[in-house]
């Protein structure tokens, strides 16, 4: 007898929240809002601990199926949710972190319009996370997915009188549809092959699959159109373009939904789905191939941006890839391993980060910051903690879970050393551009009085040496945060400390029933495929020394840091007057948002206009309309003055149509 | 006997008699008098082919009509008396809004 966990319970209970607050949180004081939010979203919190304390006793994966939702003949699609390991590690992450940037919220979020309204839009985000996390087949996956599309295009849009935030907002929401096509044709062909859509069923019929090793066949079409999927979702290569620009939500939002939870909703969703990636390698290699080079490729956008946020952004799609690269290699552990310190780690820099922009009030810009150490001790020591970690410095978090993916992407089956040399030179480029941000904001002067706002992004460096006493504006003066904001900044810059400690083997062994569940139960000939850890390649290189290059490309990172932005702050202009156009198109984001908006915007928004709108909409069916109108009152207008009041002449009309009657009578009559 | 057809033409003789007067008259008395007349011709026709085809329908709907007519002469007269109460005139061209 299964006990019942009441699983439903977790996502509904933020619902509850999102709806009281929604409906009536504009009648509530702040006080009341926030402890409604607070509230329901930390009960979700308790309820995924009660469940993580009971689960060795547990026979997975655990499936508790609430009511029944489609029925269509031989298919059939329920409200049930899965438990299992990876969706155990998830559900912690998502509710734990999501509780923290709930209160650090409270603190932020005080001063701003639509309080109530910004909770109600965070629980709805939890309600619809947690549903795609526990689902348990893909059609209610898919609703989770979209509902996280959905709040984080509230989110993105919540300033929505900025025209910026409010277009930032469309953009998201349209480029995840891209995805989303992809995601909803593996869903039909999953329907059309398996007949069904449950993970149980699939997974079951997909492990007596032989592995497509010789050609492209049905699961590879399935993992590609997938991968599309979580592409768009985890803004990966081609379609990060979304993330970056999601930045002009508030600063929670950016650490919650664009940092820890929803954008690694691909790379769980890719993991959820190894069993047929496990049988594709050609997918698998697709999936590594995008993830190294969104790695790489977000990295060196990362080294030139000056907005705070924006340097997290372009992170978040590097660390992405990092995940992305780690499932390409089928080592599915060390990508959600990676996922998970990253939650920690990533959110906390967001949430410093949000702390920095609150203490020197409102600004954003890395150049107009500097010595802020002394004025936000708590801040910068907790985004030291989440420097290091994303760095990867041993014994920070960040360096376990990298390191496994690179040790993986060496050493694994589908590894090579070509996805190694680019994590680790990525590895260096994101040291280099954490520690930019580090020294920019915390060390040297404050350039915040005298900067100008306009130039290249070192200038100032040089010229603001000699700016004095601070004076921000904003309220009165550099202020650390309140506390409410400071105890989850403490709380993950500890997880960040010690998340990475319980290490990738043991975390691969927590995993390995569900990663490798489908191992036992293929034929023979398959076994040997698709066991990605115990063998591995012989290679001669051991583990140890590849950790040691990769802590020696983060210190390389630190130190080349510290040279340009500490040391000798005048020679990062003269490194960007040496590259030229190619610093150029790097400061401009490869002008991959000009190519788009060239290749595939512009080129819509004119057909559109001169198509759809001019043509068809204007010349076809409004004149239709204009047309018959004129047609009918110039008819009337013409017959109006048959009625003219005057009663003989009606007698007339009667007695002139009688005689057309009779006539076309007779005539009848007479053919 | 007298044939039909000299029937036929008197009640179209009566008929157009009446639409002429309903057509060119201004009085209201004298266009309801002209539509009696009409109404009368039309009659003439039915009582003469009941009469011919010795079928009693033509005679019944002769005191149909007739019936109608009684009923539309009072609710027209009083009509009359009414417009000319208000208006002081029975000349139809001057009767020619509904609303005073």
């Amino acid at each position: 007898m299964m006990p019942n966990l009441y699983l439903w319970l977790i996502p509904v209970l933020p619902l509850v929240g999102a709806a009281i607050n929604g409906l009536f949180g504009k009648r509530f004081s702040r006080q009341t809002v926030s402890a409604i939010a607070l509230g329901f979203c930390g009960a979700a919190f308790v309820m995924a601990l009660w469940i993580a304390a009971q689960f060795s006793s547990l026979t997975l994966p655990h499936v508790e199926r609430l009511a029944s939702w489609i029925r269509a003949g031989d298919f059939q699609a329920d409200f049930a949710f899965y438990l299992d390991q990876l969706s155990l590690v998830m559900l912690l992450v998502v509710t734990g972190v999501g509780f923290l940037i709930h209160i650090y919220s409270v603190g932020y979020m005080w001063e701003e319009g639509g309080f109530y309204r910004f909770f109600s839009y965070l629980n709805l985000f939890m309600f619809f996370m947690l549903t795609l996390i526990l689902a348990s087949n893909y059609l209610l996956m898919f609703v989770g997915w979209e509902g996280v599309g959905l709040a984080s295009y509230l989110l993105i849009g919540f300033w929505f009188t900025k025209d910026s935030a409010a277009s930032a907002g469309k953009k998201a929401f349209i480029v995840n549809r891209i995805g989303d096509f992809g995601f909803l044709i593996a869903l039909f062909l999953m329907i059309k092959h398996f007949g069904s859509l449950s993970f149980e069923p699939v997974f079951r019929i997909v492990s007596g699959m032989p592995a497509e090793t010789a050609g492209a066949g049905l699961l590879t079409a399935i993992g590609l159109l997938l991968m599309v999927g979580a592409a768009g979702k985890s803004a990966q290569l081609p379609l990060y373009v979304w993330l970056p620009d999601a930045m002009e939500g508030p600063t929670p939002v950016s650490a919650l939904i664009h940092a820890a939870t929803m954008v690694t909703a691909g790379v769980y969703m890719v993991v959820r789905s190894h069993v047929v990636f496990d049988r594709a390698p050609q997918a698998l290699m697709v999936v590594a191939i995008v993830g190294t080079l969104t790695a790489l490729f977000a990295a060196t956008i990362g080294v030139c941006q000056t907005d705070i946020k924006k340097v997290l952004a372009y992170s978040t799609i590097s660390q992405l890839g990092y995940m992305f690269l780690a499932c390409g290699v089928a080592a599915y552990s060390a990508g959600i391993f990676h996922l998970m310190t990253h939650a920690f780690f990533k959110g906390l820099l967001f949430l410093a980060a949000g702390s920095v922009i609150h203490a020197i009030g409102g600004e954003q810009d890395m150049r107009r910051m500097g010595g802020l150490r002394h004025h936000i001790p708590w801040t910068f020591w907790t985004m030291t903690a989440a420097t290091f970690a994303i760095a990867g410095f041993p014994p920070f978090a960040g360096f376990f879970s990298k390191d496994q993916i690179l040790w993986k992407a060496f050493s694994g089956e589908h590894g090579s050393w070509v996805f190694w040399a680019i994590g680790v030179f990525t590895a260096f480029l994101t040291s280099f551009y954490m520690f930019r941000l580090w020294f920019l904001t915390f060390f040297g002067e404050y350039r915040g009085e005298t900067a100008t706002g306009h130039g290249d992004d070192h200038v100032h460096a040089v010229s603001d040496s000699r700016a004095g006493a601070p004076a921000p504006r904003g309220h009165g003066g550099i202020h650390e945060s309140p506390t409410i904001m400071l105890i989850p900044l403490v709380i993950l810059a500890l997880l960040s400390i010690c998340g990475g400690w319980a290490g990738g083997e043991r975390f691969d062994k927590f995993l390995s029933p569900v990663l490798h569940a489908g191992v036992t139960a293929n034929s023979l000939e398959e076994v040997g495929a698709a066991t990605p850890v115990s063998e591995q390649k012989e290679h001669g290189v051991s583990e140890g020394l590849l950790e040691s290059i990769s802590v020696l490309a983060a210190a390389s990172g630190l130190f080349l840091a510290w040279l340009l932005y500490q040391k000798r702050p005048q020679l990062p202009q003269e490194i960007a007057h040496a590259l030229g156009g190619f610093y150029e198109a790097v400061v401009h984001k490869y002008y991959v948002d000009e190519i788009y908006a060239a290749v595939f915007v512009k080129p819509l928004i004119d057909g559109s206009t001169r198509i759809l709108w001019h043509g068809i909409d204007q010349d076809v069916i409004d004149a239709t309309l204009d047309n018959s109108a004129e047609g009918a009152r110039e008819v009337s207008d013409a017959v109006r003055h048959m009625q003219s009041g005057n009663l003989r002449s009606y007698a007339g009309w009667i007695a002139a149509g009688a005689a057309v009657v009779i006539a076309y009578m007779v005539w009848m009559g007479t053919r | 006997m007298v044939p039909l057809s000299y029937y036929l033409v008197l009640s179209g003789i009566l008929f157009a008699c009446g639409v002429t007067g309903f057509l060119i008259k201004r009085n209201i008395i004298t266009i309801f008098m002209s539509i009696e007349l009409m109404l009368n011709g039309v009659n003439l026709s039915f009582v003469a082919f009941a009469a011919q085809w010795h079928a009693l329908s033509g005679q019944v709907f002769v005191f149909f009509v007739m019936v109608v007519a009684a009923a539309e002469a009072a609710v027209g007269l009083a009509i009359i008396i009414a417009v000319y109460r208000t208006r002081e005139t029975l000349n139809v061209d001057r009767v020619n809004l509904l609303k005073l």
